[in-house]
């Protein structure tokens, strides 16, 4: 035990810390356990059986394909964004900076029903979208486009700050010897800022995956066409389905854990670099 | 070219050599821009517009009827008491991480940080396995007659969940960098410990915490899909404000829906508002140390 901690002449480290585990244990480590002992009760074949179904593959297939293009559309777009506000001057900036964080502070199905008002074939969008054969609200590319929403501001809050540190003299001396804008933001600010940006694109990643609220306005809920998994959980769990909806939700624990673990790699990854530069 | 960069203040001034030409700066301006109105400002301008498409008075009777004033409620009793646990919370996790040296002081952030990468949906879940008629409390609590599923301490209990990391996580690094000589400084000249924390800790930690008791706030009346597991969406009784959007918007009833949306909509950007101006503060505090 006397190498748990190290002397300090504070008080209190006791108490906060029997706080925090106590605390913690009983709002989130006791509860999320009874997700993997309910499915423990489950033989490995029936717990197979229930998460490999046709209909349950095909909400995986739609969950992390509509995810993952969302999360590739806020790398890029993130990046831009995150560029254009450390680097360039245009009215409206601090507005804008400010507005970044809309995803995070407007509840999911507030955002849900203003996007299906706007994609639905008579919406502001959708009526210029819907001639063109295109459409987004109750099909998959709605799914799409309410993940890039609430995905968003990770990308741009995990590179704005990286992009902001690189000195401008590394960039000069570059420029000195000769490099064009292209080859420096490719040999130089690029590789500074690619941990930071596949931080965000994880960070959207794993929202998007398990988002919810803003999905099921728009979705359309169609089994086998347009039905995310959490939605799969909670109609399994309507049917008292139990055992199925804890099934299904511990696969999708499994995959979030597996990504904040990639996350955490990633942050650590990107301050030894920095550390190094 | 090069005059027109010279005058900016920040990182934006660049000189001619590591500033790109006009015509690319103005595309990328444009097509942030464009992406950004398309994604986030119609949006946001959408839910007021058809909030307000049916007149005033329709709003307002959207807005003040029972079951929306007892959605307003429920939000505001779950905030109310998710927030401060949350805060003694963040404060006791900060306190400890922050000023002390221990062994598998990693793991714990990262377990801190769990909430966040759980999907709403199995946030509620989880409390329905615990709680629910067939959980592992469920024969207990029925025979006590106490109900926690499909009913506000339900609603309270997931709401915690979901806002669990807020304030932890905006505290932990403020106090890391803030290190440990001021309160070791107070307690040598023979504070006591809530001495300490109360005049030394606290003040240098208010706009922090501040920042992210707002954020938690936010999340605590916005949430959604864990409320909605454990509500049992009984109308005027366990609705929050989300779920009340949720049950007009499936009645068509839309002009209410985005009624009580925009109330919603309003919090979000007061919290916007807020949070601009803690950062300003937080910059402030940074560059006057």
């Amino acid at each position: 035990m006397s190498t748990f901690k190290q002397h300090s002449v504070l008080p209190g480290f006791n108490l906060a810390l029997g706080f925090t585990l106590i605390y913690l244990s009983l709002i989130v480590l006791i509860p999320l356990s009874a997700a993997f002992f309910r499915t423990a009760e489950l033989t490995w074949t029936e717990f197979w059986t229930v998460v490999t179904t046709p209909r349950v593959l095909a909400s995986y297939r739609l969950t992390f394909g509509a995810s993952f293009a969302a999360a590739l559309t806020n790398a890029l777009f993130g990046l831009l964004i995150a560029w254009v506000l450390v680097r360039y001057q245009f009215t409206g900036k601090r507005l804008i900076d400010a507005l970044i964080d809309l995803p995070f502070a407007l509840p999911t199905a507030v955002a849900g029903i203003a996007l299906t008002a706007l994609y639905a074939g008579n919406g502001w969008i959708g009526q210029f979208l819907e001639p063109l054969g295109i459409k987004v609200a109750f099909t998959p590319i709605g799914i799409y486009v309410a993940l890039t929403f609430i995905g968003l501001p990770f990308v741009v809050r995990t590179v704005q700050p990286v992009l902001e540190d690189i000195e401008t003299e590394l960039e000069e001396a570059a420029a000195m010897l000769g490099a064009n804008r292209l080859q420096i933001f490719l040999r130089i600010i690029f590789p500074a800022i690619f941990p930071a940006l596949m931080t965000g694109f994880a960070l959207a990643f794993a929202r998007a995956i398990g988002e919810y609220g803003s999905v099921i306005f728009i979705a359309g809920n169609m089994p086998m066409v347009s039905e995310i998994t959490p939605l799969l959980i909670i109609t399994k769990l309507e049917q008292y389905d139990y055992a199925g909806a804890t099934a299904i939700a511990v696969v999708m624990l499994v995959i979030s854990f597996i990504l904040l673990l990639i996350v955490n790699l990633l942050q650590w990854w990107s301050r030894h670099r920095n550390a190094l530069a | 070219m090069t005059t027109i960069t010279i005058s900016y203040p920040d990182k934006a001034r660049r000189t001619a050599i590591t500033q790109e030409p006009v015509w690319v700066r103005r595309t990328l301006i444009s097509l942030a821009l464009i992406f950004l109105a398309l994604f986030l400002f119609v949006p946001l301008i959408s839910v007021f517009y058809e909030a307000l498409k049916k007149g005033v008075d329709v709003y307002f009777a959207a807005i003040t009827e029972p079951d929306a004033r007892a959605a307003i409620r429920l939000t505001l009793i779950a905030a109310a008491i998710a927030v401060p646990l949350n805060l003694i919370f963040g404060v006791a996790a900060a306190w400890a991480i922050a000023k002390f040296e221990f062994r598998g002081k990693n793991i714990l952030t990262t377990l801190i940080d769990l909430p966040f990468s759980v999907s709403p949906i199995i946030a509620g879940l989880i409390y329905v396995l615990v709680f629910g008629l067939q959980g592992w409390l469920g024969p207990w609590l029925a025979e006590h007659d106490i109900k926690i599923i499909f009913a506000v301490p339900g609603i309270v209990l997931a709401t915690v969940f979901v806002t669990v990391p807020f304030i932890a996580r905006e505290l932990i690094p403020l106090m890391q960098a803030q290190g440990t000589e001021e309160e070791e400084a107070a307690v040598i000249l023979g504070a006591s410990g809530w001495q300490t924390f109360w005049r030394i800790t606290l003040p240098n930690i208010k706009w922090g915490l501040l920042y992210g008791v707002i954020l938690c706030n936010a999340r605590a009346m916005g949430e959604f899909g864990a409320v909605s597991v454990v509500s049992g969406h009984i109308r005027g009784q366990t609705n929050t404000l989300p779920l009340h959007v949720e049950i007009l918007y499936n009645e068509y009833n839309y002009a209410a829906a985005f009624a009580v949306a925009s109330l919603l909509a309003l919090l979000a950007l007061i919290t916007l508002a807020i949070k601009t101006f803690v950062e300003s503060k937080v910059t402030q505090q940074k560059t006057k140390e």
